[in-house]
């Protein structure tokens, strides 16, 4: 068996052995713990787009929006017509929420179709204005629909939402973006980022690896959507606003683009930092700016680049 | 057609606003090349600094109103420049995704400490310049209305005149043009840089002002959409372009209350950045600016 489908297969076994005795674990490192999980899925996901092609984008929020609402119309609509009045057995629930986050990722992975075909065509500062603009629009369109909530935000979703779930997820975007990037055709990515006209020369076709790494990187927001609503159980178009945005590309940032195990050490640090500061939450998102800014100055090839010599810009 | 003038009027005394703002985000642009997030926070201090301000001049004085504006210039105008020497100047050459980033974490930097300082609650902005309406034909104008419109101009007008008719200003277009060659001619590329973040900030204080005039409510989150939009603003008129910027900001602030007043309503945060969409895809130097071609 290949190694990285080995690896895969036994994250995704430890996180079903770690869901299994959940039970027994302090609900509060419990709840972190998911966190993390969610952070490290758009993370990973959003470093194939910044990280490995260079595409700069600030609108990851807004395609975690669309898998979050998205999902949790088919567990909140179509689960009862499907799951009848008792609910379901484990089972049933579980096809359900594979379903809905499937179809959460899916429509996000279409938005981001949608958006990528036209905005792609832009480089650097400007497609990072267009993916926050149109982060902005799909936030503003969900404050609008009233069957979602409308402003209030959409609630009542069932606990689907598990350890296994979540870590689940991870392993597979991280299995999914390694794979990907470390295969023949997958080259193409880097060859985009490090230098597109030389790609464009010996013809890739750079716009269609943009878009592949634009369209994966949504799906998989989507799904971190989807898990994020079915556990916070309550989502609102706020939470989706383009800080959002702005917290996942720092972790990509910090975790040195195109690192992955940079960037999942960036996410699990950066959803820790809040709650290590919460004894001094008046000043948290303070340190937090400053910490950003000092790293950036002292450090700006990433936190966990050591070697100068590691070469890629 | 009453309400139509009335919208007009309402939309270019926004869009003035948006237009000072967005002169900051272009002028920063053209030298430095990366978007500077953290001049929306410096319209913020800048509203705020006009509040604090306002309670050491006699309130609703033409006097009074014009020292709180200039003061709170000053204020933002050293803001601005403390910025680029602590955390801009030593990413100097560093590729633009760490200023980016650095930016962003300014602007986290400045609405934090605001709420820390000024608290999260909203607070009502003193009149510190007289105020009355005056109808014409139906039309009913608030002075502060004319007010926006007249200070904007005034200062777009002075603005014109330092980067085209003095040496400082000539500096600026020379940097925005090419850095190195600049140097060589013998610019002090820092000085030049400094002094344009300065200039930026103090419009941005104005607009704060002028804004907060109109929407008397301020709270140390309420430049982030403005700044969003203003800088949308910038690039409709052709980023790095001065006069790209004012048209940039007149246009979208028309556009933004005509929506504002319509069925659409609730979507006027969007518009602006559909329109910043479109502009993008058919024009994506902007209104007034110039493509140019990318040189391997």
């Amino acid at each position: 068996m290949p190694r990285p489908l080995l690896y895969f297969l036994a994250a995704l076994a430890a996180s079903i052995g770690v869901s299994a005795i959940s039970g027994q674990l302090d609900p509060y490192l419990l709840d972190v713990s998911m966190g993390v999980g969610i952070a490290i899925i758009l993370a990973v996901s959003l470093n194939l787009v910044n990280g490995h092609t260079g595409q700069f984008s600030l609108g990851h929020a807004g395609f975690m929006a669309v898998g979050a609402y998205l999902s949790s119309t088919v567990t909140l609509f179509l689960g009862p017509a499907l799951l009848g009045e008792e609910g379901g057995n484990a089972l049933t629930q579980g096809l359900l929420f594979a379903a809905a986050l499937a179809f959460g990722g899916a429509c996000a992975a279409f938005a981001g179709l949608l958006i990528g075909l036209p905005s792609l065509r832009l480089k650097g500062d400007y497609l990072a204005l267009v993916t926050l603009g149109f982060g902005e629009i799909i936030r503003v369109v969900f404050q609008n629909v009233e069957v979602l909530g409308g402003a209030l935000g959409l609630i009542g979703m069932p606990a689907y939402t598990t350890f296994a779930w979540v870590y689940g997820g991870a392993a597979l975007a991280v299995y999914t973006v390694a794979c990907l990037v470390n295969s023949t055709y997958g080259r193409g990515f880097l060859a985009t980022r490090d230098d597109e006209i030389a790609a464009e020369a010996v013809g890739l076709d750079t716009t269609r690896y943009k878009i592949v790494a634009f369209v994966t990187g949504a799906f998989f927001a989507g799904v971190a959507g989807g898990l994020f609503a079915h556990f916070k159980l309550a989502i609102d178009p706020r939470g989706f606003d383009f800080t959002r945005s702005i917290e996942i590309v720092v972790m990509v940032i910090l975790g040195g683009m195109g690192r992955t195990a940079g960037v999942i050490g960036a996410a699990i640090l950066l959803t820790l930092l809040p709650e290590i500061l919460r004894p001094v939450a008046e000043y948290r998102m303070i340190l937090y700016s400053l910490l950003l800014i000092v790293l950036m100055l002292v450090r700006p090839q990433g936190l966990f680049q050591w070697s100068k010599k590691g070469g890629q810009p | 057609m009453t309400e139509f003038l009335q919208q007009l009027l309402n939309g270019i005394s926004l869009g003035a606003i948006y237009a000072l703002i967005a002169l900051g985000y272009t002028m920063v642009y053209g030298v430095l090349r990366f978007i500077n997030f953290a001049h929306s926070d410096v319209f913020m201090v800048g509203a705020f600094a006009g509040y604090y301000l306002g309670r050491h001049v006699p309130a609703g004085t033409i006097a009074g109103g014009l020292a709180v504006m200039l003061g709170a210039m000053v204020i933002c105008a050293i803001l601005g420049m403390t910025i680029e020497r602590l955390a801009y100047r030593p990413l100097r050459g560093a590729p633009t995704l760490n200023v980016l980033i650095t930016a962003i974490g300014v602007s986290l930097f400045l609405e934090y400490t605001g709420q820390l300082i000024f608290g999260a609650t909203p607070r009502t902005f003193p009149q510190i310049f007289p105020v009355t309406t005056v109808q014409i034909g139906g039309l009913s104008v608030s002075s502060n209305q004319l007010l926006v419109i007249g200070v904007a101009l005034v200062l777009m007008i002075g603005l014109q005149l330092i980067v085209f008719r003095t040496r400082i200003g000539t500096a600026m277009r020379a940097v925005s043009l090419n850095p190195n060659a600049a140097r060589l001619v013998g610019v002090n590329n820092d000085v030049v840089i400094s002094f344009t973040f300065g200039l930026g900030s103090a419009l941005a204080a104005a607009g704060g002002i002028l804004y907060a005039m109109n929407y008397p409510s301020i709270d140390p989150l309420m430049g982030v959409m403005p700044g969003l939009k203003a800088f949308v603003a910038a690039i409709l008129g052709g980023i790095g372009n001065i006069p790209g910027a004012a048209l940039g900001g007149l246009l979208l602030g028309t556009v933004e209350t005509f929506v504002a007043g319509s069925a659409f309503s609730t979507y006027k945060d969007a518009i602006a950045f559909a329109i910043l969409i479109v502009i993008l895809l058919f024009r994506p130097a902007g209104l007034l600016g110039r493509f140019v071609a990318e040189k391997v």
